[in-house]
């Protein structure tokens, strides 16, 4: 079992939160929380398997917020002692007097048990922080070698980007928690490229990010060595496969492509924020708006889709948030109906949604940003007996199987979406027959999960995700997973991209 | 923060700590404030002060010379040597780099010179937002009234960056970046008005003007027009010219071009690159000026990793202003001087600032009096690469699609999704407007220094209707 960082923990933790919440209740405040943050990341990309560049990142701070006389502030610094805690509450504060004339709502967050002290820590085998970059920069290197030796691979990119997120929390109705959360995204790409025409494919390995640790890559969770098998062959055959033709197609996708499709069209259209309307210069709106809960037909009934921040491995999985929320799962969809959001503490009493109980999806991405409402785990749950992906595919005529994520947009109220995908193989009389190239497809959210007639089974379920989810102003990125079993969809706009460009 | 060491006594220990053959160090000092606002009130705030130290150290081995970088914040005089050995360590970690070049020294020609190396860090704080606060508060006012709803977001941040190598460069730059977003709304959102100014420090904003202009817009959409997916005559403003343009600058390092996998390719050229071909129309000029007025950036490269684009060997080169575009002829793609000496082209390091220049006069307002019949829009926004071969994008039109007859905005026109390369609308500017300083609305998180011209493009493909408004 790992254990807490000790350079973390060695920390002045708990002088500093005392010094920064006594300078809060001797000011006034209404609510003041303190966060320290320690966040490490290292990067290594190779280039054609050379190195293209390795760096590490330690970003650690210093976080206070306040609410004073019903008004946000918040001021965060790079030093960590009590006396620059006592500053920072002092800053804070008196941001929030200068903001006192743009608010007209007054800041009230939903009750929260105080849960005392309490550490928390993910689930992982070998911190990749311990592992030698000899090492890892070596695997990249075979990796690299491995795909390059074959005939139809011009240039390979890989990468490995790994996490380590230290978190120490406490605030004025006195819960206190320390968290450590490890997490790593690693990819290799291959491209071919056509010399005769100039004409050039790429195809990316399909290996999620995870919420696990070094041993990922050794081969627990995922199967390196047989995807780089597969993939120079894959690759080829799309180079040479036939262009798309545009239409109307039932489609099987993959979890390795719908989970990027559950993230915008389902993920970000839960969030209360941005149906309330907190996003809408920005990342904007949502068309499920609270005035539809429990009667929103957001698409057929096999649908079934849960918010957690508690599943082993999920990327944003952790006790508690960044408002000392514990952990919950709830539904989101049920039946294909929308029943549940995605709530901080203040917009959960604003509406009293979920018993007027935050369901803990507050997160900041670090020291230097105040916490806002950021995405579960949004999961669209298996059929207990439902079918493995051949045989989905064993109930299409005529359509296309796709996988793997790429190109991806969607409107600002989460309507119209388009994305495109790593392969798409052609299905005829539920067979699959060779892959086609230059394929998206685009649809309206309600429409395309109204046309989902079947799930397939646990075997079929696996937990994509992403480490760049973006919101919020200061922009802010945040880790997010998403588990999906294969589905089948009938009647899917696909377009021809070659097309769409006008050539 | 007060009290410290400053960021040029942190450098200077750091490259006297350093064992390695060579080491750059950069100390970047941030300070930012921002203020959020929905519906009419605030949501976040907030100010925060930053000190990140990057040390890259330089290693020569048996079969070349490594490189690696590690980044702190919150370092000071006890961790500074911690750091330099992480980076001696991970360079000694991590095999030769293909862009190993000898550091630049103050001799070089190529390096940059003269930059006030002894002044202490700039920076910000809230009281930026003193005089803008209480008029947001009269703009809230004003919409209460006006039965409008007012979002939006003001940013300042100060960035100060020490760069010193052990080869004797010292050298300092000042960065101040500020952006005000103003989004006007009906109650029921379906009508949406957008505007956003870039600024060096807010003293010349104007909230109020930009409330009232954003309310005259929404006026425009009291007539709705319902309009299908197809190619139109339409006018891009310069904010969504700038989100295009910003995309195609990221796309043109020359190591990928000559790769073979870029729209900038051309096989069986002898930089397998496409500079010196016409790619766009006559008169379209694109470049970058570190001293272009309004949107100055950093004269000298800071590198804190090596990528396609930039390598940290190059930390301290000179940058001066580059024609990426001269008359609709590709002139220059981003180089580092590793991937120039390979692709035989100029040394060309990426520049923080971006501008275009289509030949044109006058304002948008001129373009959509001599438009036929066509669309005007306010902005783009979701902007994603589909297809690399064409530098194919999609994305959506938000907040004001406007209908254009005789001149004259006729109403309002559902969104849409719209399918289209940067590249290739350059060959179909069928009437452009002069250079002006605008905000990229998609793309400000990252880049906020553009001048553009709106452009007014033959055959724009809106792919499909977005419900979305």
């Amino acid at each position: 079992m790992p254990s807490l960082d000790p350079t973390f923990a060695a920390l002045p933790l708990r002088e500093l939160a005392q010094a920064a919440l006594d300078r809060a209740r001797e000011l006034g405040v209404d609510h003041a929380d303190l966060r320290s943050e320690r966040i490490r990341q290292q990067s290594i990309r190779l280039r054609d398997a050379e190195l293209d560049g390795v760096n590490e990142t330690v970003d650690s701070g210093l976080a206070v917020r306040v609410v004073h006389r019903g008004t946000w502030g918040f001021a965060a610094g790079t030093v960590q002692t009590p006396e620059a805690a006592v500053r920072l509450v002092e800053q804070a504060v008196r941001v929030a007097e200068v903001s006192a004339p743009v608010n007209q709502e007054p800041v009230i967050l939903a009750p929260e048990p105080s849960h005392g002290e309490r550490t928390w820590i993910s689930s992982y085998e070998l911190d990749p922080f311990e592992v030698p970059d000899t090492e890892k920069i070596g695997l990249l290197t075979d990796w690299s070698r491995r795909l390059l030796a074959a005939d139809a691979v011009a240039h390979v990119d890989a990468f490995v980007y790994a996490v380590k997120e230290n978190k120490f929390y406490a605030d004025t109705h006195g819960t206190v928690t320390t968290q450590q959360r490890v997490r790593l995204h690693a990819a290799l790409e291959a491209v071919a490229v056509d010399e005769s025409t100039g004409a050039f494919e790429t195809m990316r390995t399909l290996a999620p990010p995870v919420g696990r640790g070094w041993e990922f890559m050794r081969g627990v969770g995922w199967d390196w060595d047989a995807e780089l098998a597969a993939l120079p062959a894959l690759l080829a055959e799309k180079l040479a496969a036939p262009s798309i033709e545009a239409g109307v197609y039932d489609v099987v996708v993959d979890p390795s492509n719908l989970w990027l499709t559950i993230h915008e069209s389902i993920g970000h259209a839960t969030e209360l924020d941005r149906a309330l309307g907190y996003e809408a210069a920005y990342a904007g709106t949502s068309f499920a708006t609270l005035d539809k809960l429990d009667t929103l037909k957001y698409g057929s009934p096999v649908m079934r889709v849960t918010g957690d921040r508690t599943v082993e491995h999920g990327l944003s999985t952790v006790g508690f948030d960044d408002e000392g929320v514990e952990t919950q799962q709830w539904d989101l969809i049920t039946g294909g109906i929308l029943t549940g959001y995605q709530l901080d503490r203040r917009i959960a009493q604003l509406k009293g949604l979920n018993e007027g109980r935050s369901n803990g999806c507050a997160f900041a991405d670090s020291p230097g940003h105040a916490p806002i409402q950021r995405m579960a785990n949004v999961s669209l749950q298996p059929a207990a007996d439902g079918p493995s992906t051949a045989e989905l595919i064993a109930q299409v005529k005529d359509g296309l199987y796709i996988l793997g994520d790429k190109s991806w947009s969607i409107d600002m109220q989460r309507y119209n979406f388009q994305f495109t995908g790593q392969r798409a193989f052609r299905i005829k009389d539920g067979k699959l027959a060779g892959q086609v190239k230059d394929f998206a497809y685009q649809a309206t959210t309600t429409d395309f999960w109204g046309s989902m007639e079947a799930v397939g089974g646990p075997e079929t379920y696996v937990l994509g995700g992403a480490f760049n989810c973006g919101k919020g102003q200061p922009g802010q990125v945040a880790p997010v997973s998403h588990g999906c079993p294969s589905a089948l969809f009938r009647g899917v706009r696909i377009l021809n991209t070659v097309q769409e460009a006008g050539k | 923060m007060t009290g410290q060491v400053s960021p040029q006594q942190l450098a200077e220990r750091a490259l006297g700590h350093s064992r390695a053959q060579g080491a750059v160090v950069l100390v970047e000092e941030t300070s930012t404030a921002n203020l959020r606002w929905a519906n009419n009130t605030l949501t976040t705030n907030g100010v925060a002060a930053d000190r990140r130290v990057t040390v890259i150290s330089t290693v020569a081995g048996a079969t070349g010379t490594a490189a690696a970088a590690v980044t702190q914040a919150g370092i000071d005089e006890e961790t500074i040597e911690a750091l330099v050995r992480a980076s001696e360590k991970a360079a000694g970690d991590a095999g030769p780099a293909p862009d190993a070049r000898a550091l630049l020294a103050p001799g070089d020609a190529a390096a940059a010179r003269g930059s006030r190396w002894e002044e202490g860090p700039a920076g910000t704080d809230i009281e930026v937002f003193a005089g803008l606060a209480p008029a947001l508060g009269e703009a809230f006012d004003a919409a209460r009234s006006a039965g409008q709803l007012l979002f939006g977001f003001a940013e300042h941040t100060v960035v100060s960056t020490y760069l010193a190598s052990s080869t004797g460069l010292r050298l300092r730059h000042d960065q101040p970046t500020g952006k005000l977003e103003l989004n006007a709304k009906s109650p029921d959102f379906v009508r949406s008005a957008w505007g956003g100014v870039p600024t060096r420090d807010f003293a010349d904003v104007d909230v109020l003007a930009l409330g009232a202009q954003l309310g005259q817009r929404l006026d425009w959409q009291k007539r709705r027009i319902d309009l299908p997916a197809g190619r139109y005559e339409t006018v891009l403003p310069a904010t969504a010219v700038a989100d295009l343009m910003i995309y195609l600058y990221w796309t043109a390092a020359a190591r990928d071009a000559a790769d073979g996998r870029t729209v900038f390719s051309a096989a069986g050229t002898p930089s397998g690159t496409k500079v010196g071909q016409r790619i766009g129309g006559p008169g379209v000029r694109l470049w970058s000026d570190p001293t272009a007025a309004g949107i100055e950036c950093a004269p000298f490269v800071t590198a804190t990793s090596s990528d396609a684009q930039s390598s940290v060997f190059d930390n301290g080169l000179a940058l001066t202003s580059t024609d990426w575009i001269r008359d609709g002829v590709l002139e220059h793609l981003l180089t580092t001087r590793q991937s120039a000496e390979e692709t035989g082209l100029a040394v060309s390091a990426p520049i923080d600032n971006l501008l275009l220049d289509a030949g044109g006069s006058g304002g948008l307002e001129d373009l959509t009096r001599s438009t036929e019949h066509g669309l005007l829009l306010t902005c783009l926004w979701y902007i994603r690469e589909v297809d690399p071969q064409s530098l194919l994008l999609t994305g959506l039109t938000r907040d004001g699609v406007y209908q254009v007859e005789g001149g004259e905005v006729t109403g309002v026109v559902n969104n849409f999704r719209f399918n289209e390369s940067p590249v290739d609308i350059l060959n179909r500017i069928t009437a452009a407007g002069a250079t002006e300083g605008t905000l990229p609305r998609e793309w400000n998180d990252y880049f906020t220094r553009a001048a553009m011209p709106a452009l007014r493009i033959a055959d724009f493909n809106m792919s499909s209707v977005s419900k979305a408004s």
